[in-house]
């Protein structure tokens, strides 16, 4: 069975010249990260600024390359919630690491 | 498209959801957690470099940067692929898969050779806790791009020989998603093993 919601909205779908318009941006904002990793007065202030970046690249193409910004909602949460579990997984991990002391566990010795 | 192929094939639904594409995204939300994992241990174990070379001794930001650029211009060309089919053009779809599954192996290649330059400069998957959470990580990546390549052309295949069926476009459409996928993982491995120090 189907209803009307099963069907994808691909009328709504960007057009190629829409995709390349991402594509560019894309590209810009790679320049842009690479640039600042070598520009030494913005040390300061590079891991937000990379953060940042990399944030609006992972977006921009969940949103426009996969669809979600024309799909259904279902979809995006589903994602989301990985997204929000792997968060609470480094968090975990974090706290692990902050209440040993800052050291990191000793790995497994490498056999052989 | 084919909005009159779409017609002849509905997409399967239990919940009002197309079945399939929800199982794919629940999919990617697995691939998250696990990923998400693996830099995690990066992130603990990447100044933990013994007597082995560190981050800053091997790692080559340009080179880096160029295969990123190529991974997402592999999305470019991926959903120029879907654009295409979603037309009714399957010969340009054909075109623009083989394109994306050309830059996918260019990417993997790209890190075979970074691989082979690291183990010669000394690090390899067992000099340090730092070379084991990059190899794994990166390599994991690499394999996804691999699986992803094959999937392209597997589409190509059955294309070429007429056994997409009617639909043809939810199977550019769900591989078009794993490959974005992996794309949107290098994106925060880029950032988070490479650029930032």
């Amino acid at each position: 069975m189907s209803s009307p919601e099963t069907h994808y909205e691909e009328s709504n779908h960007p057009g190629p010249a829409q995709y390349v318009r991402i594509a560019v941006v894309l590209f810009c904002i790679t320049l842009v990260e690479v640039a600042i990793y070598y520009i030494g007065p913005l040390r300061g202030v590079l891991v937000p600024m990379l953060l940042f970046f990399s944030l609006l690249k992972f977006v921009l193409v969940a949103l426009w390359f996969m669809h979600l910004r024309f799909d259904t909602r279902v979809f995006t949460w589903l994602f989301v919630a990985g997204i929000l579990l792997t968060l609470s997984v480094f968090a975990v991990v974090l706290l692990t690491f902050f209440l040993r002391g800052g050291a990191a566990p000793s790995p497994p010795a490498l056999g052989g | 498209m084919t909005h009159a192929a779409h017609g002849a094939s509905e997409p399967h639904t239990s919940t009002g959801v197309d079945n399939v594409k929800m199982a794919m995204w629940t999919f990617l939300g697995s691939e998250c957690l696990f990923f998400g994992s693996l830099i995690s241990t990066y992130l603990l174990y990447h100044d933990t470099t013994g007597s082995g070379p560190t981050s800053a001794d091997v790692y080559d930001i340009p080179f880096t940067s160029i295969s990123s650029f190529v991974l997402l211009m592999s999305s470019l060309t991926m959903v120029l692929a879907l654009s295409s089919i979603q037309q009714g053009n399957p010969r340009a779809m054909r075109i623009w898969l083989v394109a994306t599954a050309f830059l996918g192996l260019t990417f993997v290649g790209g890190q075979i050779f970074e691989f082979t330059t690291f183990v010669e400069e000394g690090l390899t998957l067992r000099t340090s806790p730092f070379g084991s959470a990059f190899f794994v990580l990166t390599g994991f990546h690499g394999a996804h791009v691999t699986i992803g390549v094959l999937m392209l052309l597997g589409v190509v295949a059955m294309s070429s020989f007429g056994r997409l069926g009617p639909d043809s476009a939810r199977p550019v459409e769900m591989v078009g998603l794993y490959w974005h996928f992996v794309d949107i993982v290098w994106i925060v491995i880029f950032t988070v093993v490479y650029l930032i120090p």
